[in-house]
């Protein structure tokens, strides 16, 4: 037992050139994938890959909450149900909500409480799903995030699309998004979701262990790579809308630009693994 | 926990907030007075019932012979409940614990977890098989606004006194192996106005909640945003200068 607790310690997260167990730079998130109304049913949906997540969003609504006690007569309620597969993780999730799922339900609820206008629906009930389909760390910022493109998507109201990403410490280095080896070995992890135009923090968690100082950059980080994930919801968004939109327009009127639907550049230069490759028999030399 | 305060109130508790004074003649940044009884319960292993103003809570620790969880054989296992019973609050009702209790209990966990109070590694019996299982439960008794300083004060300040029962396996009771006493503070945030230690009706009014866990050594150990409003980086900054603040005398007072 003495042994593996040893191998669990010493397993590097950061090697000697600084880079991660995946490649990336401390500044780097893993790639993300973004997809709006993807489901039939819901009024608003959305489907976010981001690094080994698979996550699926939601939103019916504003529908009657039920039951009838829960409504409150001046605004909407906003529900969110944060639910992992059981085959989400490597060791089966027993179904259904567990202490940690109903935590989280809870603040996802109530970061979008603030930016979507509840006043105008009273009686109502905004409804967010959150499935889980595939975990590896980060589901709560990819929930949220594929969550805010789905109440986009259903039309809801809302002051501004909220963003979210985790920033954490791992071998003493803060760092971005920290995948699921980082963070189960990693020193902290908080994960932060902001309306990025105003700087409003909606979510804000942190289990771990930073000084003041780590604190502060790590904040600095984070905050960063939410305005870029920002981008990218906006973008998936136009993606979804720009189709619609043009196919009402009479097609002689506008010539449409002659690329209107190009992959969207990678926000964020995700290194090949190529590019490691010539270093990676010395460093296999080394170990 | 459905709030209903009539606007008057609401107004009257920001305007008191806003121009430094508070309902009960706090200042913003000053923590109600906290009494702290070790050893309430006797057939608990460790226990405190801690007084934070009005808000009374019993933290009750057993400690019991179980298996380990198979991804740390050779370590014991903290695990932590809240149980907001309707004899604490017109508020609370019966039944399973509801979004709210499961919160708190997992905010005290995550401030005594991440701060490794506990030695974990010292309460392995046989690797693999068994171990000491630390059960903190909380039970909230009344509720006067501020239940997760209550209650994590409540932990620390049992988990200091708790024994664990060795003389089961024949040998001798020992002290619960404690090596760090983080202190939990929380804020709220009622419109522009941040007060620590909010009590019941500025919790109800309030937009926006932080706590934030910090050791000996000033860091930061966990953190938790709560309710519907938000925070500027500038005021959750604030927030950690005040909690460091007044941890240390609080501390210092669970310890004892």
């Amino acid at each position: 037992m003495e042994d593996i607790e040893h191998l669990e310690k010493k397993m590097k997260l950061i090697d000697e050139n600084g880079l991660r167990i995946d490649g990336r730079k401390p500044i780097q998130l893993r790639p993300i994938k973004m997809e709006v109304g993807v489901l039939k049913k819901a009024d608003g949906s959305a489907y976010l890959e981001w690094g080994g997540n698979k996550v699926l969003a939601a939103v019916y609504g504003p529908r009657e909450a039920h039951p009838r006690h829960m409504q409150d007569p001046t605004r909407a309620l906003v529900q969110c149900r944060y639910n992992m597969a059981p085959f989400s993780v490597t060791e089966r999730k027993r179904p259904g909500p567990d202490r940690r799922s109903v935590e989280i339900s809870k603040v996802i609820s109530e970061a979008f409480n603030s930016v979507i206008f509840t006043e105008q629906f009273p009686r109502a009930s905004v409804d967010i799903f959150i499935e889980i389909l595939q975990a590896d760390a980060g589901t709560r910022c990819a929930g949220l995030t594929a969550a805010s493109m789905a109440l986009a998507d259903a039309g809801i109201p809302m002051r501004d699309l909220v963003a979210s990403c985790a920033v954490g410490k791992i071998d003493g280095i803060v760092c971005l998004d920290l995948r699921k080896e980082e963070d189960n070995y990693g020193d902290a992890d908080m994960p932060v979701a902001m309306i990025p135009r105003t700087g409003e923090i909606l979510l804000l968690q942190m289990d771990g262990h930073l000084t003041l100082e780590e604190f502060d950059r790590g904040f600095t980080m984070v905050k960063d790579a939410i305005g870029r994930i920002y981008e990218m919801q906006k973008e998936a968004l136009r993606k979804r809308y720009a189709v619609s939109a043009e196919e009402l327009e009479e097609p002689a009127e506008q010539a449409p630009p002659p690329e209107p639907r190009s992959e969207p550049e990678p926000p964020e230069p995700y290194p090949p693994e190529q590019q490691f490759q010539p270093d990676q028999d010395d460093m296999e030399g080394q170990q | 926990m459905t709030e209903i305060v009539s606007e008057l109130q609401r107004d009257r508790v920001y305007r008191l907030a806003a121009s430094g004074t508070r309902s009960d003649g706090r200042t913003p940044e000053e923590v109600r007075p906290i009494t702290v009884e070790k050893n309430f319960a006797t057939n608990a292993e460790g226990s405190a019932r801690v007084k934070l103003g009005n808000t009374d809570v019993l933290v009750g620790v057993k400690v019991e012979m179980g298996e380990p969880y198979p991804d740390t054989p050779d370590s014991g296992v903290l695990s932590t409940g809240a149980e907001l019973v309707p004899l604490a609050s017109p508020e609370f009702e019966s039944g399973p614990p509801r979004p709210e209790a499961i919160e708190l209990a997992r905010v005290v966990d995550r401030g005594i977890r991440e701060a490794h109070t506990i030695d974990l590694k010292k309460l392995c019996i046989t690797p693999k098989e068994k171990v000491w299982i630390c059960f903190v439960d909380i039970h909230a008794l009344d509720y006067d606004g501020n239940l997760f300083d209550a209650a994590s004060y409540g932990a620390l300040a049992a988990l200091t006194c708790t024994k664990v029962p060795a003389s089961k396996l024949g040998l001798q009771d020992y002290p619960l192996p404690i090596q760090n006493y983080p202190v939990s503070i929380t804020a709220a945030k009622i419109k522009d106005v941040i007060v620590i230690d909010p009590n019941l009706q500025e919790e109800q009014i309030a937009d926006a909640r932080l706590t934030v866990a910090t050791d000996e050594n000033g860091d930061i150990r966990a953190m938790q945003k709560g309710l519907k409003g938000s925070f500027s980086y500038e005021e959750v900054n604030r927030i950690i200068g005040l909690a460091l603040k007044v941890s240390d005398v609080i501390r210092a007072k669970l310890k004892a």
